[in-house]
């Protein structure tokens, strides 16, 4: 039984349409991470589950009530907000006690949830500074720990590691599913970093100029991206495309020269299509042999992996991405052969960039 | 740090000074004369070296004026009185109906919100004599000419837009998100805008009742109209020195001192939180 669900969720602030036909289930206990471009609507989405904007139309039910007209207070949802919206004017022990005050808990209560929560969350020796004196990772790990204290069934965290410094977005990225997993609660987690989406999610859901594109585990996701833009979202370096036209024998016309790289692609022969492989499918061999000519232009050596920015004879620029391990990595000005492992390519529509059909190994 | 000459220090001072004296002189010659008699203080050139006398205090708090032309009764405690009475109850009233209105224009958006929020505003811009001829045909027929609750209704027209624009600012400027926390962790509109909004915009309240009760003090007109002796503040009741004996220039200026007390007191005490809360709010964000 889901525990969230969301019916064809629409919002507009008059006129202007942020969110259309938004349909979501989460399970209790689930992990849903909203991906997603800024100034698509993620927060307002959160917004919306915590109850603080209502719905144009549609239906929210949390735990199969609806929730149409019951105030936020009532919703039992937990909330860490990007700005993280410490209150100012208390320390952060009250910060974090608020909610559990709110629930009318004595006082020794208080005391034990705050405590257990800011030990989890290692802030138990700044629990008498004011918002103002917190570096900026305390105040994330205040809000965050106000978020969980009071063991909301439904979690919503808007981007919370979006202002800190990358050391503590790593450290806290590596730290977070383990948090989340104790709290038992299910989890909204809003993000536009998709390795913290891939980090964190058991599903990602997509967003995009208000619309889910694609709902699905972050392998599949990955794997299988159901548009261009997905596939361009999720990956780093970025996936390779390029438009081509499909030979009668299933065979990809690219940098002037025929490639085969999956029989299976025959079915679209003489369509013209957006051809997307990603760096990690890329082979390059040295010397000569079979594949395609291209020229090294430059080297990035990114700790485990090895970055190359590739040219074909045809002037056509792709990213090819190799453990940094590999023997084989060519210097800059090297002349390489390429091929195509292809499980890592995608064939996606022209016009609407939906996917048509992906290689397969 | 320091790159002032010393000529610019100077030339720096002596503005300030100049600036001081200009301000704070009548002042100075105001609590003089409030130690001399009539002939001292008329007396050509004017000197500021005279004998003292608190025959004016003196005068003021026992309520007996002596003249020339006899005896005089004076009311003006019973004026200061009211002058406390009015201004507090005024801006008290103007607060728990200010804050909470501040509260709604500035978190909600409703039809003609703008519009209200403007027309209360404008109570400040319409000369007080404009209001006050059709207010006081009222206040007879509604029976609240010389009252204390028909004064501080018609105080609310020095109060209230003043309360409700400052503080309406800085509701403003707290972020919603810090509200909307605090209603989802579980607490209702109303504890949040008790325990959330009204303690952040603290300052801006503070400062915005201040300078309230400093306006509602300084008033003149309202009460001239409106009330009678008994009823008047202080601003009103210094008219009983132009005497048919002459203008008690010492009384009124010991009066002065008495009725500027409280304010400079009150605005010396919370200059710092004045300025800073008047500031803060248009600067900040």
């Amino acid at each position: 039984m889901p525990h969230l669900e969301l019916a064809s969720v629409s919002k507009a602030f008059k006129t202007n349409k942020v969110l259309e036909d938004i349909s979501l289930t989460a399970d209790a206990g689930e992990i849903v991470v909203i991906f997603g471009p800024s100034g698509t609507g993620k927060t307002v989405l959160l917004r919306l589950i915590a109850g603080v904007e209502e719905p144009t139309s549609g239906s929210i039910s949390i735990d199969n009530q609806d929730m149409v007209d019951v105030a936020p207070e009532h919703r039992d949802v937990g909330m860490a907000f990007q700005n993280f919206a410490l209150f100012p004017h208390m320390n952060a022990f009250e910060n974090i006690a608020s909610p559990l005050r709110a629930r009318s808990q004595g006082e020794a209560q208080v005391n034990d949830g705050v405590s257990r929560v800011a030990r989890l969350l290692k802030i138990d020796h700044v629990l008498s500074h004011a918002p103002r004196q917190l570096s900026n990772g305390q105040k994330q790990r205040t809000a965050l720990a106000r978020a969980l204290a009071s063991s909301p069934k439904l979690l919503l965290l808007d981007d919370p590691l979006r202002n800190v410094d990358a050391k503590l977005r790593f450290e806290m990225r590596l730290e977070l599913p383990r948090l989340l997993r104790e709290a038992k609660s299910t989890v909204l987690y809003v993000t536009q970093d998709y390795k913290e989406a891939m980090a964190l999610a058991d599903r990602i859901a997509v967003l995009v100029e208000g619309r889910f594109i694609q709902v699905a585990t972050p392998q599949d996701i990955y794997r299988n991206p159901a548009t261009v833009g997905v596939a361009r979202l999720f990956g780093d370096p970025a996936i390779n495309l390029a438009e081509t036209t499909i030979g009668a024998d299933g065979a990809i016309e690219l940098a002037g020269e025929k490639v085969t790289i999956d029989k299976s692609y025959r079915a679209f022969a003489g369509k013209t299509v957006t051809f997307g492989v990603r760096p990690e499918a890329v082979e390059v061999m040295n010397g000569r042999g079979a594949g395609l000519k291209a020229q090294v232009m430059a080297v990035t050596p990114l700790n485990e992996r090895t970055v190359l920015l590739l040219q074909t004879k045809a002037g056509a620029e792709l990213l090819a991405s190799l453990p940094s391990s590999s023997p084989s990595i060519p210097k800059a000005e090297n002349e390489v052969r390429i091929a195509f492992n292809p499980a890592g390519t995608h064939l996606f529509d022209r016009e609407t960039g939906t996917a048509l059909a992906r290689g397969r190994a | 740090m320091d790159h002032t000459s010393n000529l610019e220090r100077f030339i720096r001072g002596g503005l300030i000074g100049l600036v001081l004296i200009f301000f704070l002189f009548p002042i100075f010659w105001i609590v003089l004369m409030s130690f001399q008699t009539n002939e001292t203080i008329l007396r050509i050139p004017p000197s500021i070296v005279f004998e003292p006398t608190m025959s004016n205090y003196s005068a003021l708090i026992t309520g007996k004026l002596k003249t020339t032309a006899g005896n005089l009764d004076l009311a003006f405690m019973k004026n200061l009185w009211n002058s406390v009475l009015l201004s507090t109850l005024s801006v008290a009233l103007s607060l728990v109906l200010g804050v909470p209105a501040a509260y709604a224009f500035a978190r909600f958006r409703f039809r003609l919100g703008e519009d209200i929020a403007f027309t209360l505003l404008s109570f400040r811009f319409a000369p007080p004599l404009l209001v006050l001829l059709p207010l006081s045909l009222y206040f007879k027929q509604l029976g609240l000419t010389n009252t204390y609750v028909g004064l501080i209704w018609v105080y609310q027209l020095i109060c209230l837009p003043l309360i409700l624009w400052i503080v309406r600012g800085y509701f403003e400027d707290i972020s919603p998100d810090i509200e909307h926390a605090y209603r989802i962790a579980g607490n209702s509109w109303w504890q949040t805008f008790r325990k959330i909004a009204v303690p952040l915009a603290m300052p801006g309240i503070a400062a915005a009742g201040l300078l309230a009760f400093i306006f509602a003090w300084n008033n003149f007109i309202f009460a001239l109209i409106l009330a009678s002796a008994d009823k008047q503040p202080v601003t009103v009741g210094a008219l009983a020195f132009v005497t048919a004996s002459g203008i008690q220039y010492g009384q009124i200026a010991a009066a002065i001192v008495l009725s500027i007390a409280p304010t400079l007191a009150l605005a010396l005490y919370a200059q710092r939180y004045l300025v800073e809360g008047l500031s803060l709010g248009a600067v900040k964000g």
